[in-house]
């Protein structure tokens, strides 16, 4: 469930770093307020076994997906909202540093998706709600496991609409709805027992570890909580209906004028026309360009329902862009190799 | 992921440990290149593909001018791809409109934003790892500090990578003590694999716990002290506007598909 850069646009990733930026800064000053000792180590240890416990994936057949512990839900039990956030926020950073396990700037995504929705949403309103009595008990048993399942379908859904916001992906979006939620409900399942299993353990093994509820700094928390997920709605869905309403068939269109891009062809006007000038001085057959492909792909196309799909791709283009973009990968990789061997002279073998 | 990925955390920070040019540059000023770099990628149309291989500059000379293996980035960047592939995957089947022909054969735009996202996933995961391996966490983290991120939530991030080895080596102690008492022969079940882990869970707890009280003995006080703090040279500033400029050229043109048309006018 980790977004990666490469399915989200700017706009989508920029937004949700805002948010989950301030929820960060506004959990960092939650949790200095917090009084309880060992709050600093736990909320370490606990970061590390969640890290640990997100690398044993389940695959999920038929989807090329994998399912993993989220502990947004475990977290929140053990650590309450504030602090379970920036763990969960703190996992997926190093996730993101050091195993390209969700993009950079699509972490304010999965922080919202991961954190914000089983710690702030799921556990306020269900866990809290629903668990009274002991852990072990079977009230407890059930808000865990659906303030779990919950969590992790606004999670997933989450990622439905910033995907389709972005516009990188064509998925539909009931197709894509139809293929997350139902896979997540598996998982969330799973979690929800996983975290039963870890938090009666440690009731039962060592009850200290637990926090006394009411956690300090949890239970002044639900007002802001539910203002910010008022706000964080509003500007996703109002977003998402807007990109929706603007341009329904295709939506990566309008998120490619919206992100900055004009048009597709924009990139390649510029220096195209004034190359094109120097070719027809230079070149040996002016006219090279593939035009006369065009009509052959013409034939080929039957007639659909937009008859203009691309008017800057035409053969010769692209087959220069096939080419040029061979060519920069080629040079790009002699240029590192250059580096390389001047960076090796340089530098002392001292390691 | 493995289990033996995990460790390779380590290898992150071995690397980090190296001292080349780039290793040497302000984390500061990686940070937000890196960032900037990830952003002007992102903000590609769906479709583009050859306006995106010039910023594999940036990656390659990181990992290269760094000196960094490329086989641990390029695994860990294999091992990341399945989200971004199960979903990329189906455009393919979803954009069908012909869009380039070579020959005989027909390229749709599902295709072509299809190998884009992946071209991207490579371009992002890559200059993200480079900059870890090139950077290291202590000093990532210090500098995201410096840059106002919270201080809990950087001494979060210390703590967690840190308590990552914790946990390994006790997760190997826990391992080891096993072997040892059924002497390889029993299969364990599922129970005592409940109980090693909720156990593992305790044992980390308590040596974390015995860690924070004895930096806090040290006189810890959340703030990450550099044995050698970093001072700001014009090198610096160069790579930041270096890279900017770079990007800023090649998000306005297609530079690889200009040199190409240009060859294919000159070279008939």
């Amino acid at each position: 469930m980790h977004m990666a850069d490469a399915l989200i646009s700017p706009a989508v990733g920029g937004t949700l770093w805002a948010v989950s930026g301030g929820l960060i800064t506004f959990c960092a000053r939650k949790v200095k307020q917090t009084l309880r000792e060992n709050l600093v180590p736990m909320m370490g240890v606990l970061g590390a076994f969640i890290f640990a416990s997100q690398m044993i994936n389940f695959t999920i057949p038929g989807t090329g997906s994998s399912g993993h512990i989220g502990g947004g839900l475990i977290l929140a039990i053990l650590l309450g909202p504030h602090a379970a956030f920036l763990v969960i926020a703190s996992v997926l950073t190093v996730q993101a540093f050091f195993f390209a396990d969700g993009g950079l700037l699509a972490l304010g995504c999965n922080m919202f998706n991961m954190g914000f929705f089983p710690a702030f949403v799921a556990y306020p309103l269900i866990y809290r709600i629903i668990a009274r009595g002991q852990p072990g008990s079977l009230r407890v048993g059930v808000a865990t496991i659906a303030a779990s399942v919950v969590g992790l379908q606004l999670g997933a859904f989450g990622v439905v609409l910033q995907t389709l916001v972005s516009g990188i992906s064509e998925l539909p979006f009931h197709t894509f709805v139809l293929m997350m939620l139902p896979i997540h409900l598996a998982i969330g399942a799973v979690e929800g027992l996983a975290t039963v299993a870890v938090v009666s353990f440690i009731a039962r093994a060592r009850p200290e570890a637990l926090p006394t509820s009411p956690l300090p700094g949890t239970a002044t928390g639900i007002r802001p909580i539910l203002a910010g997920l008022a706000i964080a709605a509003m500007v996703i869905g109002g977003a998402a209906s807007w990109f929706a309403s603007t341009h329904p068939d295709g939506l990566e269109w309008s998120i490619a004028r919206v992100t900055g891009a004009e048009s597709v062809e924009a990139p390649e006007s510029g220096v195209h026309q004034r190359l094109a000038g120097l070719q027809e001085q230079t070149a040996f057959l002016p006219d090279y360009g593939f035009k006369q492909a065009e009509p052959g792909i013409a034939t080929t196309i039957p007639a659909g329902p937009e008859p203009d799909p691309w008017p800057s791709i035409n053969a010769g283009t692209s087959v220069s862009g096939i080419v040029g973009g061979v060519l920069t990968l080629i040079l790009a990789t002699l240029v590192g190799m250059a580096l390389r061997t001047r960076t090796t002279s340089v530098v002392p073998h001292n390691l | 992921m493995g289990a033996t990925d995990w460790i390779e955390i380590g290898r992150m920070d071995d690397l980090a440990r190296l001292d080349t040019p780039m290793h040497r540059l302000d984390a500061r000023a990686k940070i937000i290149v890196t960032l900037a770099f990830i952003g002007v990628v992102m903000s590609f149309p769906p479709h583009a593909l050859s306006a995106l291989t010039p910023f594999l500059f940036f990656p390659l000379v990181l990992i290269y001018g760094a000196r960094i293996p490329m086989g641990p980035i390029v695994k860990k960047i294999l091992l990341a791809m399945p989200f971004a592939l199960a979903v990329g995957i189906f455009n393919p089947f979803l954009d069908r409109r012909p869009v380039l022909a070579i020959g005989p054969v027909t390229i749709t735009g599902g295709w072509m934003s299809f190998t884009s996202i992946l071209v991207r996933f490579l371009l992002t995961a890559g200059a993200a790892l480079a900059l870890v391996a090139c950077t290291g966490m202590v000093r990532l983290a210090s500098a995201l500090g410096q840059l106002g991120v919270p201080r809990v939530f950087v001494v979060q991030l210390l703590f967690l990578h840190r308590y990552l080895f914790v946990v390994a080596q006790e997760g190997r102690n826990v391992l080891r003590s096993v072997t040892l008492r059924s002497s390889g022969t029993r299969s364990l079940n599922l129970g005592v694999y409940g109980s090693l882990t909720g156990n593992l869970l305790l044992r980390s707890m308590d040596r974390a716990t015995r860690v924070y009280r004895a930096m806090m003995a040290r006189g810890f006080d959340g703030e990450i002290r550099l044995v050698h703090p970093h001072q700001v040279r014009w090198i610096d500033g160069a790579f930041i506007a270096g890279w900017l400029a770079f990007f800023a050229l090649g998000r306005t043109w297609n530079l690889a598909g200009g040199l190409g048309h240009w060859l294919t006018g000159v070279i008939p």
